[in-house]
């Protein structure tokens, strides 16, 4: 079944809202081309949507999806996928659902490691609220609740996650499609919970945080011939504060998620059709 | 109450109060006897005081009295704390040799029995079984058989080995021994042994070996007083049936990640107390118009705010009934004893699957941390029913797509309730969402397609209503004049209260809050109606005064302590015959 799986078979017949030429359109083709490249089925796949702009994107792909509460996308990710590893658990959200109101679930998702995608699309602004700044904007980032600035250092989400031990940190750019897809291919393809955070420009609300601004700055860890598995290079990378990176920047070839180490193989929707065999050995227990 | 015998051992925390204590009761059980126990945790004292009491009898009982019999005390504060509940002919087990109880002298009326409990702890080989010296005494004291003692020795220490067993006898023996040798003395205690077999647990455990039962196959919670239990229970042992506990970062992604869990097909609960519900609140909404059968549980305790964890109380009712924005339709099941705990867990599952919503199984502080003794044919396991509700599997996908071949998972349908394909299932991939959605999932704002899906939704709670059993649990004479009413823990101590009242009462225990039977015919009946229910307003009592449409008396107790049986029957009594002036409303101490 698999080989005959299109992308656009991820596609639902429903158009999109975004604004035209928002990065969320490149996030999303590459979020289908990725799943499709890599044998997944729409009907074995489950897609989590936060809130927000990103949050819409479980309507416009075709898939068992759930468009949840803000923030915690990643908590019903996690069930889903424990629950039926069968199923292939893509997370998407913003950068306001992941590292503001959800970050706390952010850093946890990531120690957990269970093998799922989290896709956050990163624009650097709040878009659907129509333009506040979110944690990863920039410090004098002007907006209708920062006149002056935010005069906070922005979130490092790549050093979040690298701190809470990450076993996959990557970072992609929606508008250059073919890496991005590759991007995204790659951590659904990692053993373990495979974090890319996405550049995905916002046009109406972000005049900094472009897409020329992001074609000049981005660096490609592919070109420069960087080495996922050499911690030090991924630290030195992520911790760079001057430059923006596109790749794969961290790895964890050993990486063992979640499932496997807590024995998950089963598929828990199959439930007997009375109390399970050797129920009775509990009452013994009591005695 | 013949053959009613109060016990407790205390101490400070740290003392191994609860697992000795625990170790009696179970003896108690195995000896064929009920047993009713409480735990005092905090104290109108400050400090760490803790004690674990029981409550044992050859007859059912179902609360706990204001009196104690033999008390083990391993602190002053001990006795100082049990004052009231002393009385002449009470025993007092210490140990002198200790230093703050050199100087201990028995309140008047009681009799004092000094044991050198850690001395001969050491002698049997090691000090850490000085409690059981004191269990050895109290077997004594009581004419209680030690072989019992025995029993539940080897099983709380059988798995440490042969010797760790056999020293703890010798213990139990050595105190035995001294009281016997010491004090030649008839107690006037007899605790006699049955032929009955019972388990003893608790209402956590109760609400985790349900959800077992049921097929419940994923936990995820975060630990909280008095909800832990039912996470612990379920660590290690879900597993052997397939299922999986996950411990949360905080209560809100417990229920998102049990949400995501019910969402792939597993039959998903988490249990916390008010305060995480105060968090998963937030996700009620999103459970119901998703229609994802959820079993959320709330073991109350006393609010608000951080109240009192350690305390009892019936207050999160409302919240319960109401909370989360918007209209949210959903179930409220309230077990009232240990027993029910375990079926109500079950039937909650299934009323979650049926109608695809959002389940609320509500227990308290004075379920969940009580061991009580249960018939083992309670636990019927054969008797166990799963219904999952409207799952469509692949062949039966096709009655349920659009005219362009895409599944409806909110299907308008008679009943309300929709087809469920689960994620895997060919054909019927499909979104939900909290927004408002057409039958496809899909957001709209379109106003028929609204109405048509709250309508829908609420179709499903007049199904259930008409479908499902929701008779109460009644008691007493049905043709009183006196009408009590309770719902959920309560029942126990109102049960047993009717049987210090010399009036006729007709007692009904409601464990279903929403929906709830209509009581209005038996009201109309009664001469004399009373709410009984631990909280300050009243929160049932205004159900009840909402639903049939009069005013009725309240008894409502919230000072963290459980109804004691004979306490309650007091304010019964003084409802019923109020003093001059007095207010219908009695508060008790």
């Amino acid at each position: 079944m698999s080989s005959e799986v299109r992308f656009t078979d991820f596609k639902s017949d429903k158009q999109p809202t975004w604004c035209p030429g928002c990065g969320d359109f490149g996030t999303m083709n590459g979020m289908m081309k990725a799943l499709a490249n890599t044998g997944n089925h729409p009907d074995e796949t489950f897609i989590v949507a936060g809130i927000g702009c990103s949050g819409k994107i479980g309507t416009y792909m075709h898939s068992y999806a759930l468009h949840g509460v803000h923030g915690r996308a990643l908590p019903v990710g996690t069930g889903v996928k424990l629950a039926n590893p069968d199923l292939e658990v893509m997370v998407a959200g913003g950068d306001g659902d992941g590292y503001s109101i959800g970050a706390g679930h952010f850093v946890h998702a990531v120690r957990r490691n269970v093998d799922m995608t989290y896709v956050v699309m990163d624009n650097r602004i709040y878009g659907l609220t129509k333009g506040q700044f979110s944690p990863t904007s920039r410090e004098d980032f002007e907006t209708s609740t920062s006149p002056d600035g935010t005069m906070m250092a922005p979130v490092n989400p790549l050093a979040l996650a690298l701190a809470a031990g990450a076993t996959f940190i990557a970072q992609s750019f929606s508008s250059d499609a073919l890496r991005h897809a590759e991007i995204i291919e790659e951590a659904i393809e990692h053993d373990g919970f495979g974090f890319v955070n996405v550049y995905s420009p916002c046009v109406t609300f972000n005049d900094v945080d472009t897409y020329d601004y992001f074609r000049d700055s981005l660096v490609d860890l592919q070109e420069e011939g960087h080495d996922p598995t050499d911690d030090d290079a991924a630290k030195e990378i992520i911790l760079d504060a001057d430059r923006e990176y596109q790749g794969v920047i961290y790895q964890d070839e050993d990486s063992v998620p979640y499932s496997e180490r807590h024995g998950l193989d089963e598929n828990m929707a199959n439930v007997p059709d009375g109390a399970p065999d050797g129920a009775m050995d509990l009452v013994r227990e009591f005695y | 109450m013949p053959d009613d015998f109060n016990w407790a051992i205390g101490g400070e925390a740290g003392d191994g109060i609860d697992s000795t204590g625990k170790i009696f009761a179970q003896a108690l059980s195995r000896a064929g006897r009920h047993v009713y126990t409480s735990k005092d945790f905090a104290s109108r004292i400050r400090g760490g005081y803790t004690a674990y009491k029981i409550r044992t009898s050859t007859e059912r009982i179902e609360s706990v009295v204001d009196r104690l019999d033999v008390l083990i005390a391993l602190t002053q504060r001990t006795v100082d704390e049990n004052l009231e509940e002393l009385h002449d002919g009470s025993v007092i087990i210490y140990d002198g040799e200790r230093t703050e109880m050199e100087d201990f002298e028995a309140p008047e009326g009681t009799t004092g029995l000094d044991v050198p409990l850690t001395r001969l702890a050491k002698e049997a080989g090691g000090e850490i079984m000085r409690n059981v010296v004191a269990l050895g005494a109290a077997c004594e004291v009581t004419t209680f058989p030690i072989e019992h003692l025995d029993s539940s020795l080897e099983k709380r220490f059988g798995g440490k080995g042969e010797s760790i067993v056999e020293n703890n006898r010798t213990a139990a023996r050595l105190g035995r021994d001294y009281v016997r040798e010491e004090y030649s003395d008839d107690f006037g205690y007899d605790l006699d042994t049955t032929e009955e077999d019972y388990v003893l647990l608790n209402g956590d455990e109760a609400i985790g070996m349900g959800a077992i039962a049921a097929g419940c196959t994923f936990y995820a919670g975060y630990p909280i007083t008095p909800a832990t239990d039912v996470m612990t229970y379920l660590t290690g042992r879900i597993d052997r049936f397939g299922g999986h506990v996950i411990q949360a970062e905080d209560e809100l992604s417990a229920i998102n990640m049990a949400l995501g869990a019910a969402r792939a097909g597993a039959r998903s609960m988490t249990a916390t107390s008010g305060p995480g519900i105060d968090l998963m609140t937030e996700t009620f909404g999103l459970v119901a118009t998703s229609e994802t059968p959820l079993v959320i549980v709330d073991v109350m305790r006393s609010g608000p705010s951080t109240g009192m964890p350690t305390k009892q109380e019936q207050g999160d009712l409302n919240m319960l009934l109401y909370g989360g924005h918007g209209e949210v339709p959903r179930f409220v099941v309230a077990p009232t004893t240990v027993a029910e705990c375990f079926h109500k867990t079950v039937e909650a599952f299934n009323l979650a699957e049926k109608y695809q919503t959002p389940v609320f199984l509500v227990a308290d502080l004075s379920l969940a941390v009580t061991e009580q003794t249960v018939s083992p044919d309670e636990f019927d396991m054969d008797a166990i029913e799963i219904d999952r509700g409207k799952v469509v599997n692949e062949s039966g996908i096709d009655e349920w797509l659009d005219e362009e071949g895409r599944f409806t998972p909110h299907a308008n349908t008679d009943d309300g309730v929709s087809p469920r394909a689960l994620p895997g299932t060919i054909g019927g991939a499909h979104m939900s969402t909290g927004l408002e959605h057409d039958e496809l999932g899909r957001r709209t704002e379109s106003t028929e397609v609204r109405i048509e899906q709250v309508e829908k939704r609420q179709r499903k709670v007049e199904s259930a209503e008409r479908e499902e059993d929701w008779t109460p649990r009644e008691f007493g004479d049905p043709e009183a004049d006196t009408l009590v009413i309770s719902w959920g823990s309560t029942e126990g101590p109102a049960r047993e209260a009717m049987e210090f009242l010399d009036e006729d009462v007709r007692f009904i225990s409601v464990p279903y809050v929403f929906p709830r039977p209509d009581l209005s015919e038996a009201i109309d009946d009664a001469e004399n109606v009373i709410v009984v229910e631990c909280n300050a307003t009243g929160q049932f009592a205004d159900l009840i005064e909402h639903d049939a449409l009069v005013r009725v008396d309240r008894i409502n107790k919230y000072d963290g302590v459980r109804f004691k049986a004979d306490e309650l029957a007091a304010e019964i009594r003084e409802t019923l015959r109020p003093a001059t002036g007095s207010s219908t409303e009695v508060t008790a101490e």
